[in-house]
């Protein structure tokens, strides 16, 4: 019987721990455990076969930190090989006759992902690969992923399972005491993101006792479409005369560990503390009882790498503004690869109340796929908002699939047979739930029925890939009422039939209804409101719509879903506080000098009535920008007073940028700027562009941890005349000398400044930099001096 | 055997004043004043207060500081320790999510990012003294890897020891950055 068969009917029994019986027989803090599978056999094996003995059903192998980060392929290979036939020696020794497997062991690399750490996702996809595939060549009847505090590397783990070995995949996460992951996922997260990669069992183990993880293991019964798998600690860690000891008993444990198999947990084992007589005792708790089934699931959700955002609970806001169609600004900034504008659009829609966030960044002149990774890439370290990827382009849609830390709202698929060939498969692989829009090779059927029947034939091509209806959401598609008259009345029909008939959850674009009508918010707003009454689930909309929101807020009091209506009176409040702080009091100068960001902004877009926008700049932001920098140099002011000018300048320029066509737009040149090679944190580089911004540079900011060849690539791209490095660590100082060299060698007239905590003048002499600045202002002022 | 213990400790009192000195602003104005009180708003939640530690003997020899399991060579460190027959070596951290907001507002509000970021330091420094402070002993002074002749590579032998990405979820980067990034290691004599 293989483990998938074996899970069907049992509950299955793990064993316990490992660690703390090593060390008794030995092993020091400091030294590899999995060595000893070569060193140790005998202890090893003798260890597994009291587990068998005790009646696991499943042993797994003592690779837990078994990676090629930590050792040579050839030593990993053989500490893989011999710690599976360990495994497969005490089997064959025990005298238990419970049916037996290998379990090959993953643990966390003891290094954290990117954007938080170094270690870059497809790199660690690769290591666990490795990891994998000698599992499966020596023998694993299955994988355990375990006691992993991130959901990334979780995710990475479990691809490179999927890509590497078509053995069963049990996953185990160790939450604290917040009942969260280490990054903040949630339990709930973590069940709808592995149920969604398709993972065999889904569970806890580690970091608490059985009673301290009660609530952690009911959620994840609550949303996992798996099995769920239980392995906790004995109890809590307690210092007793200089050893570390846990505080329950062998009978402790299993009483409570029991009770949840009552309630539906399908596999159970121990953790750290937990030893053979834990696991005899288990198997004595389990002897009698009956396996639960796994309840079905019927949630629609997508998550962030935190958070869940459930489909149905009550209408959803898919935030639209991430897009560049008809939008000048927002190509501008895809084509000058300006994320930072992109992560603000996003920020700033999650505050106004979007509850997931549309990510389109197709763009003609662009490389889209490259783009679209990119782009999910620095929104997921900003926003804990659960994304939408939206594409055409297939590759594109892969790429930002695989890196998205979570499970994905994907936009979209349709009824043409290219292009469920194309996505159902991303789907089942990497997870994520579809939006599927109701056209096919005939373009978009002008009735209601047409398109319901378009939304059925697309659900029996999702069941053959195994994706089950919760996981698709319909978008009955929104035509243009000045086109046809009745094309909203058909858009709603088949909504409300979809909803009714075939149980599914849908979605809309809700602008596109008004196109070529005067006064489109109230078209779109009372669309809104209709498609609302007639069961929509999710709009795709823009949350800076004033008159959107409003008919958002009044639906969920009228519907009532908002208690006491407080969401309805909090929106009002938002709409109404222009502050304290009256416009025609302020100038743009002194909005600027005292750092009023949106003030800012409503003044120069006021001003931009009467004045010519480059008389604003030079005129007035300008010189309000260098008296506070001017008070900074003075040391009148500090440098939190002269970013919150910055920002609020920055503001002013947005409106500007938005406003006025791109040739009167022309900056005084290009500057690149990075933070070096093995570098994570860049605070002080964002300062500068922040400030070089204002001040009229175009910047390319190659972001954090950059190669030296990065850097000279971009400076040959863009014809920059001056590059900006920082550096924090004495140690990526020679990665900082490295790339100075690298652009003074290939690159003439292009100068090179560098600043940063660690950095003095004399260093900065010694590694052949053309200026130390010794602040983000100094490197402003040096930049002027050179273009 | 030497046991590693984790400690998870409730936030410190905050002291303003030292997050202005890491925000280097001598006369803060009622401006800067607020935008504090917002940014510790935004942290206050984000924030964890994890050690891990272990009382090792300590043997000195010609600089070199042998702790039984592992040992370092170092003039500054020895003297650092001279007076001590034991020390505590220990790893603590605020954990990854004041990283994350770091970052945010790194990217769309430096200055929130700059407050944020000396909050961060001086809780991080907070939760060092309040380990310290919670020892039934006395100690020397804090010493880390990077001081003086204690090379920053010495972080690798200490992470092998502590293991603090499994105790406290802290791991080191190739650069021999830490992440999360507001941590510290650190060895104390037991005086």
């Amino acid at each position: 019987m293989n483990f998938r068969e074996f899970l069907k009917e049992n509950i299955v029994l793990f064993d316990g721990g490992m660690g703390t019986l090593l060390q008794q027989r030995g092993l020091k803090a400091g030294q590899l455990p999995e060595r000893m599978n070569i060193t140790e056999r005998d202890v090893i094996t003798e260890i597994h076969t009291a587990y068998f003995d005790a009646g696991s059903n499943v042993v797994t192998a003592n690779t837990f930190g078994a990676s090629s980060l930590k050792f040579s392929d050839d030593e990993l290979e053989e500490i893989i090989k011999a710690a599976i036939e360990n495994v497969k020696e005490a089997a064959q020794k025990s005298v238990s006759y419970a049916e037996k497997f290998v379990a090959l062991d993953i643990g966390p690399l003891g290094r954290l992902l990117k954007p938080l750490g170094d270690l870059d996702f497809e790199e660690a996809v690769k290591i666990f690969a490795k990891t994998v595939t000698l599992g499966e060549k020596y023998g694993a009847d299955l994988i355990i992923i375990e006691t992993m505090n991130d959901s990334y590397e979780t995710k990475a783990a479990v691809l490179a399972a999927k890509e590497n070995s078509n053995l069963p995949i049990v996953v185990t996460n160790a939450y604290g005491e917040d009942k969260k992951l280490m990054t903040g996922a949630s339990p709930a997260t973590m069940a709808v993101m592995l149920s969604s990669l398709d993972v065999d069992m889904i569970g806890a183990n580690c970091s608490l006792g059985p009673k301290e993880l009660y609530d952690v293991i009911r959620d994840l019964l609550k949303y996992s479409k798996k099995p769920v798998v239980f392995q906790p600690n004995a109890g809590l860690p307690m210092v007793k005369d200089g050893q570390t000891v846990f505080n329950i008993t062998a009978k402790e444990f299993a009483s409570s560990v029991c009770d949840l198999v009552d309630k539906g947990v399908r596999g159970v084992g121990g953790c750290c503390g937990t030893t053979p007589e834990y696991i005899a005792e288990l198997r004595k708790g389990i002897i009698d009882k009956k396996p639960k089934p796994v309840l079905k699931k019927n949630y629609t959700a997508v998550t962030s790498y935190t958070n869940t955002v459930f489909f149905g609970d009550s209408p959803l806001l898919i935030g639209e503004r991430i897009n560049p169609t008809g939008k000048k600004r927002f190509k501008e900034a895809l084509k000058n690869g300006d994320m930072d504008y992109i992560l603000n659009e996003g920020v700033l829609q999650q505050e106004k109340g979007a509850h997931i966030l549309d990510v389109n960044v197709g763009l003609p002149e662009i490389d889209e796929e490259k783009m679209l990774v990119s782009a999910v890439k620095e929104l997921q370290a900003v926003t804990d908002l659960p994304l939408q990827i939206d594409t055409s382009d297939f590759l594109a849609l892969e790429s930002a699939l695989r890196i998205y830390n979570g499970k994905p709202l994907i936009n979209s698929v349709n009824g043409k047979k290219e292009s469920m060939d194309a996505v159902f498969p991303l789907v089942k692989k990497y997870g994520g739930t579809v939006i599927a829009l109701t056209l096919d090779e005939n373009g978009i059927p002008k009735t209601s029925e047409e398109r319901v029947s378009i939304a059925e034939k697309i659900l029996n091509e999702a069941q053959k890939y195994g994706i089950d209806k919760t996981d698709i959401v319909f978008d009955t598609l929104a035509l243009t009422v000045s086109a046809e008259n009745d094309a909203a009345v058909h858009t709603l029909n088949a909504l409300k039939t979809i909803k009714e008939k075939l149980g599914c959850h849908t979605s809309l674009g809700v602008s596109n209804v008004s196109f070529g009508l005067p006064n489109r918010d109230t078209v779109n707003s009372t669309f809104f409101a209709l498609a609302l009454n007639n069961g929509l689930s999710a709009a795709i909309m823009n949350p800076f719509s004033v008159a959107m929101m409003n008919t958002y807020y009044s639906f969920k009091v009228l519907s009532g879903q908002d208690q006491n209506c407080s969401d309805y009176i909090n929106n009002c409040g938002n709409s109404d506080t222009n502050n304290d702080i009256k416009t025609e009091e302020l100038t743009l100068e002194s909005a600027i000098i005292k750092g009023f960001k949106d003030k800012a902004g409503e003044i120069t877009k006021e001003l931009l009535k009467s004045e010519n926008p480059l008389d604003i700049v030079n005129l007035k932001i300008i010189p309000a920008l260098n008296e506070v920098g001017v008070a900074y140099e003075e040391k009148r002011a500090y440098l939190p007073s002269l970013l919150i000018s910055a920002e609020a300048a920055k503001s002013a320029f947005e409106v500007i940028k938005s406003t006025i066509k791109s040739e009167n737009n022309e900056n005084k040149g290009k500057i690149v700027i990075a933070t070096v090679k093995g570098d994570i944190h860049d605070i002080g580089k964002n300062i500068l562009k922040l400030l070089l911004e204002n001040y009229g540079f175009s910047v390319v900011d190659l972001g954090k941890d950059v190669a030296p060849e990065k850097v000279l690539e971009a400076v040959i791209e863009h014809k920059a005349k001056i590059v900006g490095l920082s550096a924090l660590m004495t140690t990526t100082v020679p990665f900082m000398e490295e790339t100075v060299k690298l652009i003074h060698q290939k690159v003439k007239d292009c100068v090179v400044m560098v600043g940063g905590a660690v950095l003095t003048q004399e260093y900065a002499d010694s590694i052949g930099a053309d200026k130390y600045a010794k602040d983000a202002l100094e490197g402003v002022r040096y930049a002027e001096s050179i273009i | 055997m030497y046991e590693i213990t984790v400690k998870t400790f409730s936030a410190p009192i905050i002291r303003k004043n030292e997050i202005l000195r890491f925000a280097k602003v001598k006369h803060p104005t009622e401006d800067i004043l607020s935008l504090l009180d917002e940014v510790i708003g935004l942290c206050e939640n984000e924030l964890e207060y994890k050690v891990c530690f272990a009382v090792l003997p300590l043997k000195i020899k010609e600089n070199l500081c042998d702790f039984s399991c592992f040992s370092l060579k170092s003039k500054n460190l020895s003297e650092n320790l001279s007076s001590s027959k034991e020390a505590v070596v220990f790893a603590a951290t605020l954990g990854a999510k004041i990283d994350r907001l770091i970052n945010k507002y790194s990217r769309i509000s430096p200055s929130k990012a700059l407050l944020i970021d000396a909050f961060a330091t001086e809780r991080i420094e907070a939760l060092c003294d309040e380990f310290t402070g919670s020892l039934n002993f006395k100690t020397s002074p804090r010493f880390s890897a990077g001081y003086g002749d204690l090379k920053i590579e010495n972080q690798k032998e200490i992470f092998a020891f502590l293991n603090p990405s499994k105790h406290i979820g802290l791991t080191l980067n190739e650069s021999l950055t830490m992440s999360p990034s507001k941590s510290v290691t650190a060895f104390m004599g037991i005086v």
